[in-house]
């Protein structure tokens, strides 16, 4: 592991950055004001141009007026291998509709205008394609926090620690239940801003319950790096109220994406569906109060 | 039907055989010192499964700890002589090992008049080289302690092998094919579920053997602690390109002795039809470190790499990453997989193994793209003139042969690896030549 990426576990945000020391990303600041609340943080997720890249900036409205406090902006891949078919379909949609890249990154900027913190949410090849520092230099002064990188692990992303630290942004890894201790304290000490972690071994996709594995998979990571390292928040799985408030008790940011994209296809014109997606987001947003009283 | 002539002259720089180089090896070794020495390296893949600045793992977090397990599993085993036993006597008793090479005599004459051998992986079990894979992977699935077993097919000929090895190894099976594929290849469907397999239809995506792939990727994630993912080619996220390479390394182990004992000598040029890759580096693994002997990996080249119908990912396409590596994929300008074609469902693949990406870098192989027309061609010659019907992916490297003759003359000795038998094709020659309703073929 590279010995540089350390300064993201808790130390300068903006890393290579001379202002690192005092500035903090969105999303940071977002997490902050939440913890301050004695609450979870909300975080929701939606592909950029789905259902097209107008509508998909109204959808993600809705959810940050309904309550997310930071918007995942998924960049529609072509095989997204760790989705379910709830966001497969969505992700389809977007790529039929013409989503690229640079539409990806509008859509982080109106997402920015709305006050939420914006992240990307993308497979790497799509990023390994458009160069990872231009890239992150783009998503910076599109107003972005940060990027989540599903299929990359810290390992590979010796370029990718480069192109954020030189943007100041945060990147976000992921930890499994099936990740070893050594894992986790690699894997955390490579993140910034928060650590993923999947609460199950699977795709993405709504369940009836929240695995018992997630709450385990927090208190490890947590213990990984003695002292304290990056936030941890949960995603896969988490579709209503309880769910988010159970994952809120022990979690610092609770992430919904499937439940979103369900809303959207369901509904009959993209009206309705947004005031389903507005609902919805305050539906979770009462779960992470509620976690922590 | 037309018969066109093939379109190129393939000719490596650096890496072309040399029409002298009759001599037996050590004196070819002098004589030819010009392979690009990092090609000849035998420690690749590096501790992460780099092949330079192919390979690599590019998976979920959720998999690593799977894949570790295998790569160490697969290191123990390798080492272990009662594996490497049980593995021998399945080869020799179950598959028919070792797998003939045949002098095709009659053949040869439409090659420039060259030597050209055939690496017999057609008269294996199950009808191709995929055997060989999956009786090593399902062997290591019991010694991981797992019962059950997925895999991707796109032709359905991993999958009949790995439904096969299910079979006779007692473990679950379930074999994911793109609902494409399964119209496509009805009757493999049918042999697999006789085998006792599951068979998946993928819905999703273009519905062909990118989406199988993804859809077990997405099987594994979730069933890991009882599966084993028993992927089917070199490609994938280490340590599969090492590890199918491995299991497939018997073919150029057998091949090379055969060709000396056949002929005195090593052979000029070694050749071999290239999907992800895994029947091409079995038999280059042993010819790799022999500078004087070409190694040439043919690609499908559809209707033309210029044309946007076409599986060759190292001659048609760019560095990326794809299904776990680093590799050559066909992608458009924002790093979208773009569908491939071909008319062998076996090739039908945007991508290529990370190590066939490295070797094409370092020059070692020559990789060169066949259309559907040229492999049909040599589909039909192989046919009439040896009576042997092979595999459309294997007749690609025959329509190779082809070129690869012509520039070698009567004094060049080629092996190729007969990937497979064309059993399963004849439905589609069939219909590409006129033949059905007693309609005649037209005349070559
Ligand atoms: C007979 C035959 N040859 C070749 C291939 C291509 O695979 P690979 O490139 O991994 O050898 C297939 C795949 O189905 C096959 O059935």
């Amino acid at each position: 592991m590279n010995e540089r990426t350390n300064g993201g576990t808790g130390a300068a945000p903006g890393g290579a950055d001379e202002q690192g020391a005092t500035s903090r990303t969105a999303l940071q600041a977002a997490l902050a004001r939440a913890e301050a609340d004695g609450r979870a943080a909300l975080i929701g997720y939606l592909p950029a141009g789905f259902p097209d890249p107008e509508s998909s900036i109204k959808v993600i409205e809705a959810m940050v007026e309904g309550g997310c406090d930071v918007i995942e902006v998924g960049l529609p891949y072509s095989d997204p291998t760790m989705d379910g078919p709830t966001i497969q379909r969505a992700a389809d949609t977007a790529l039929s509709a013409g989503t690229t890249p640079a539409d990806v990154l509008r859509v982080v900027q109106a997402t920015a205008a709305t006050g939420a913190a914006a992240l990307v949410m993308t497979y790497w090849n799509p990023v390994e394609r458009y160069g990872p520092a231009r890239f992150c230099a783009d998503l910076a002064a599109a107003g972005g926090s940060g990027v989540i990188t599903p299929d990359l692990i810290p390992e590979e992303a010796e370029e990718w620690f480069a192109a954020t630290d030189a943007a100041g942004l945060d990147r976000i890894f992921l930890v499994a239940p099936s990740s070893s201790d050594e894992r986790l304290r690699l894997t955390a000490r490579a993140s910034r801003g928060f650590v993923y972690a999947a609460s199950l071994m699977g795709v993405t996709g709504t369940r009836a319950q929240v695995a018992g594995t997630a709450e385990k998979l927090v208190a490890r990571t947590r213990s990984a790096i003695p002292g304290g390292g990056p936030a941890v928040c949960v995603g896969l799985g988490i579709s209503n109220r309880s769910q988010a408030a159970e994952v809120a008790a022990y979690a610092d940011g609770v992430i919904a994406g499937a439940g979103f994209c369900q809303r959207v296809l369901d509904a009959p014109d993209l009206e309705t569906g947004i005031s389903a997606v507005r609902s919805f987001a305050e539906e979770l947003a009462l779960g992470v109060r509620d976690g922590r009283s | 039907m037309p018969t066109p002539r093939p379109a190129a002259r393939a000719r490596s720089p650096g890496a072309g055989p040399d029409r002298k180089g009759r001599a037996p090896r050590a004196d070819m070794e002098k004589q030819m010192p010009s392979a690009t020495p990092d090609s000849v390296r035998s420690d690749l893949p590096d501790a992460r499964g780099h092949y330079g600045r192919f390979g690599g793992r590019f998976s979920p977090e959720a998999l690593i700890a799977a894949l570790d397990q295998v790569a160490q599993e697969w290191d123990k085993a390798k080492a272990d002589p009662a594996f490497r036993a049980e593995l021998d006597a399945l080869l020799r008793d179950y598959t028919g090992r070792p797998s003939l090479l045949t002098e095709a005599a009659r053949f040869a004459e439409h090659c420039g008049g060259a030597r050209v051998l055939l690496k017999r992986e057609d008269l294996n079990h199950t009808g191709s080289h995929k055997i060989n894979n999956v009786l090593g992977q399902a062997l290591l699935t019991k010694r991981m302690g797992k019962t059950r077993v997925i895999a991707e097919t796109g032709a359905g000929q991993h999958g009949v092998a790995t439904a096969t090895a299910c079979a006779l190894m007692g473990l679950d099976c379930v074999i994911y094919m793109g609902e494409e594929d399964t119209r496509r290849q009805a009757l493999n469907v049918a042999r697999m579920r006789l085998l006792g397999a599951e068979v998946v239809p993928v819905s999703v995506g273009s519905r062909t053997l990118k989406d199988a792939i993804n859809e077990a990727f997405r099987d594994w994630v979730a069933n890991v602690e009882t599966t084993h993912y028993l992927f089917g080619t070199v490609a994938g996220p280490h340590p599969f390109p090492a590890l199918v390479r491995d299991l497939h390394y018997v073919i150029g182990e057998e091949a090379r002795a055969q060709v000396l004992d056949l002929t005195g000598r090593l052979p000029d040029a070694v050749a071999a039809c290239v999907g992800g890759g895994s029947n091409a580096m079995g038999i280059f693994a042993a010819f790799v470190g022999d500078p004087g002997v070409a190694l040439y990996g043919f690609e499908a080249g559809g209707e033309g790499v210029q044309t946007a119908r076409h599986a060759a990912a190292i001659t048609g396409g760019a560095p990326g990453v794809f299904h776990g590596a680093r590799t050559y994929v066909l992608q458009d300008e924002h790093g979208q997989t773009l569908p491939s074609h071909s008319i062998s469902a076996g090739l039908d693949y945007p991508a290529v193994g990370p190590e066939h990406a490295w070797l094409a870098d370092t020059g070692r192989v020559s990789y060169r793209a066949v259309t559907d027309a040229e492999a049909m061609e040599a589909f039909r010659l192989l046919s009439r003139t040896e009576g042997i019907i092979p595999a459309i992916e294997s007749a690609h490297a025959l329509a190779g042969v082809r070129r690869i003759g012509e520039q070698l003359g009567p004094d060049g000795v080629i092996v190729v690896n007969l990937s497979g038998r064309g059993d399963k094709d004849v439905d589609t020659a069939a219909t590409y030549f006129g033949l059905v309703d007693g309609e005649g073929e037209e005349q070559a």
